[in-house]
């Protein structure tokens, strides 16, 4: 076998998010009550472009999720089959060449010559100081001040046709599968996508399209020869770094929420349906948890799975796993302080709804409770922990940064944001300053969290009852 | 209303108690004594000894919840449960795992937080409703959309970038204030303009936005239609009904975090070098000092216990509909 998979802790968990979100949505589809929110999402034209944003991210995230590690080149001599010890994803193995092409020391976006002064060996013996030549990026060019400007344009123009070639085949299939599914001629479709006359925009849909396909393919085919972004400290490449960022950040927006989702529903609603002592010993639960900052919680409880990690450091056999339960650790702690809103919430809910008829009914009926729960209460609060759910990922996205600062967030050893941050912060004192690592740490989160408020709107929008034919 | 402050109070104690065994347990159950000195002591080459006295010297060799040796009273009170959790009740916070005297030393930093935390809440506060309330008055028009997405791409930056890019622009490009550090006194002023602004604008983008939606959901009752039918004028409108009802919630969400001022801002002190409590606690998370970690825990649960029976106060105070029982 050439490759064994690896099965990290929060991979199997992310493999588990998508097969629920995969029977929610062939569930949803089925039910016209449910189908009616997210048709109001997909007609929204905000809603469709930062999905579109979105979906970029996650595929990169879900690369970055599949993990394997590769045989080893030279075989054994007894015949066995050995494997590199090194966790690889898929999205290293995409990137393997920017993985792979180091350069000494800091050097700027599309630099062909290092950011610090050494010591060079001159053809005729002597020594100067001079930026020497990186081994990589721009190491093509032949006289980089002349012909860098060029090489750049001429690549990128390379990348935009080829960006713009792939979108067209994919609008062309769109364009194509609509006119099929409508029964109208191919012409009629695209000029009524071209004019905005389709209920699901389309046009934006498309144009969000265009735009990401133009940078990746550009970026892509400029980052073959230069570091786009730039390299860090030791050398590697910030682009990398930056998107290999992108899963921690994913993961910590989406995993965090939904660790304690069964817990924060469970709880709200046994607490609000059946009142009394349950109802009160749920809430000092709650009151008590909320009662902690929490960052100092947080600060806490990592304090103290580093004394655990330290003291049993030969129970974890690599440190991707050990980063990676960390990073779990740290999702689940971030949960525990977050989950209290989303369970007040559902309290209050079901406080409203036990009241409401066709729950006073099915109790007269003699339905049990657990199925009174399930079939009355839980698919009626189900807006709110969806609600939830959206809003509060940006500003996991955010904390970990921020936490990752205080070196109570996650691994150092793992790539993410706030490492990235933390680690670029103090060459801003360098002259002249090294700004790149930070440029592109803080680019990548705000496409992120930008896209993810405006989606957050929308879904809002279309799921809160108040708001609706306002 | 005495009687519901005390009865408040009284509730509060369960949720103290709470807090303080979840502290225990998470710092000397979870992990032992033995755990933590062999952290601070190193990883492999520790000797008995050694950790027996970092154990001694900071009162961590007594037995978790019951002392044998000891008789009487002295079975209880001389064990780790009593002497560094129960004693934080009576905010007798001990001595850090450096040997400092951490009540001291809260009294000492408390001042240079509050010295940014208020300003920035009242600064923050006056922007953040004026601006929206001039949203409001122009709602519906190109002001109102642009403000809005301004608002959404504020709250979207990280508060790192703020801080960062502040630092940057006026303390290193500009020259005006020094980039961080602190002063005695008045003197102190200049160092604290920088982290002032960076705290304000840092709160814009949301702070302006959840204000903007209140005044919208008022703007949208009965009582403004009747305003506005018996012929006022939209300002009168705005500021005598608007602003003067979503006041209520404003306040309290104001009062709920005004006792948690006085722990600083985590971020914003380690990044100036303002010597508050919050550059404390991330000192002590650094130096992995359980000591001070495990006072700021429970002292902030206080704080946060106190702000929540405040809000229930002021509810009374500013809102005749509210009457507590």
């Amino acid at each position: 076998m050439p490759l064994i998979p690896v099965v990290l802790w929060t991979d199997a968990l992310v493999f588990l998010l998508l097969v629920v979100v995969a029977l929610f949505a062939v569930w949803a589809a089925r039910h016209e009550h449910l189908r009616a929110p997210w048709r109001r999402v997909v007609r929204s034209r905000i809603g469709v472009a930062t999905l579109m944003v979105l979906l970029a991210y996650a595929v990169v995230g879900l690369l970055d999720t599949v993990h394997l590690r590769l045989k080893l080149d030279r075989a054994e001599a007894s015949g066995e089959v050995r494997h590199a010890p090194e966790v690889l994803s898929l999205l290293d193995l995409a990137l393997s060449g920017l993985r792979e092409r180091q350069e000494k020391t800091y050097s700027a976006p599309f630099a062909t010559h290092l950011h610090a002064k050494e010591a060079l060996d001159q053809p005729d013996g002597t020594v100067i100081r001079d930026y020497p030549r990186l081994q990589h990026g721009g190491a093509h060019l032949a006289d980089p001040e002349h012909d860098r400007a060029w090489d750049i344009a001429w690549r990128s123009l390379v990348g935009l046709i080829k960006g713009l070639s792939l979108w067209a085949l994919l609008a062309a299939g769109l364009i194509g599968w609509l006119a099929r599914h409508h029964g109208q001629p191919f012409d009629a479709v695209r000029n009524r996508i071209l004019k905005g006359q389709t209920q699901i925009p389309w046009r934006t849909a498309l144009g969000t399209l265009a735009l990401v396909l133009i940078l990746t393919f550009v970026i892509g085919e400029l980052a073959l020869k230069y570091h786009v972004l730039g390299t860090d400290k030791v050398g590697e490449d910030v682009l990398y770094q930056a998107l290999k960022s992108i899963r921690t950040g994913l993961l910590i927006g989406t995993l965090t929420t939904l660790i304690m989702l069964p817990a924060a529903i469970l709880l709200g609603i046994m607490a609000g349906y059946f009142r009394g002592w349950i109802d009160d010993l749920i809430q000092y639960l709650y009151t008590t948890l909320n009662s902690i900052p929490g960052v100092l919680l947080i600060a806490a409880t990592i304090l103290m799975l580093q004394v655990y990690m330290s003291n049993h450091a030969d129970e974890f056999a690599s440190l991707v796993e050990r980063a990676d339960l960390r990073l779990l650790f740290l999702c689940l702690i971030l949960g525990v302080t977050s989950w209290t809103g989303l369970c007040r919430l559902l309290r209050g809910e079901a406080l409203k709804l036990r009241e409401i008829d066709y729950v006073q009914a099915a109790q007269a009926l003699g339905v049990g409770h657990f199925t009174i729960i399930a079939r009355h209460i839980l698919p009626n609060v189900m807006h709110i922990v969806l609600i939830t759910l959206v809003l509060d990922f940006s500003g996991l996205v955010l904390a970990e940064a921020v936490l990752s600062y205080v070196n109570i967030g996650v691994d150092p050893t793992m790539n993410s944001w706030g490492n990235m941050i933390n680690s670029a912060r103090l060459e801003l004192a360098r002259d002249p300053i090294v700004w790149w690592s930070l440029a592109a740490a803080f680019l990548f989160m705000f496409t992120l969290v930008l896209a993810a408020n405006l989606f957050a709107d929308v879904v809002r929008d279309a799921f809160d009852p108040r708001l609706r034919g306002v | 209303m005495t009687a519901y402050i005390v009865r408040r109070l009284l509730y509060a104690i369960p949720i103290l108690i709470g807090v303080n065994l979840l502290t225990f347990m998470l710092f000397f159950v979870v992990n032992s004594p033995d755990d933590m000195a062999r952290m601070h002591l190193g990883q492999k080459r520790v000797t008995e000894e050694a950790i027996q006295s970092w154990k001694a010297e900071r009162g961590y060799d007594r037995p978790l919840l019951y002392n044998a040796e000891a008789d009487g009273l002295a079975s209880l009170t001389d064990t780790i449960l009593f002497q560094k959790s129960v004693k934080l009740f009576v905010f007798q916070f001990g001595s850090s795992d450096a040997g400092r005297d951490i009540g001291y030393d809260i009294s000492q930093r408390m001042w240079p937080s509050l010295a940014i935390a208020v300003p920035v809440l009242l600064i923050g506060l006056a922007f953040n409703i004026s601006y929206a309330l001039f949203i409001v008055f122009f709602r519906a028009t190109y002001v109102d959309i642009g403000s809005v997405v301004l608002l959404v791409a504020m709250m979207s930056i990280s508060g790192l970038f703020y801080i960062i890019g502040g630092q940057f622009l006026i303390g290193k490009l500009w020259h005006l204030v020094p980039i961080s550090g602190y002063d005695q006194g008045l003197n102190a002023w200049k160092f604290l303009i920088l982290p002032v602004i960076v705290g304000v604008v840092g709160g814009i983008g949301s702070g302006t936005r959840w204000y903007r939606t209140l005044f919208l959901e008022e703007i949208g009752r009965d009582y403004v239609r009747t305003a506005r039918a018996k012929g006022l004028s939209e300002r009168v409108v705005l500021f005598r009904h608007v602003l003067r009802n979503a006041l209520i919630p404003i306040l309290t969400g104001v009062v709920v975090v005004l006792p948690l001022l006085f722990m600083g801002s985590l971020i914003t002190e380690s990044f100036f070098g303002i010597p508050g409590l919050g550059s404390y606690t991330i000192d002590a998370i650094s130096n992995q000092d359980f000591a001070i970690v495990r006072a700021m825990v429970f002292l902030g649960a206080v704080l946060y216990i106190l702000g929540l029976i405040l809000t229930d106060i002021s509810y009374t105070l500013v809102d005749p509909r509210v009457r507590l029982q």
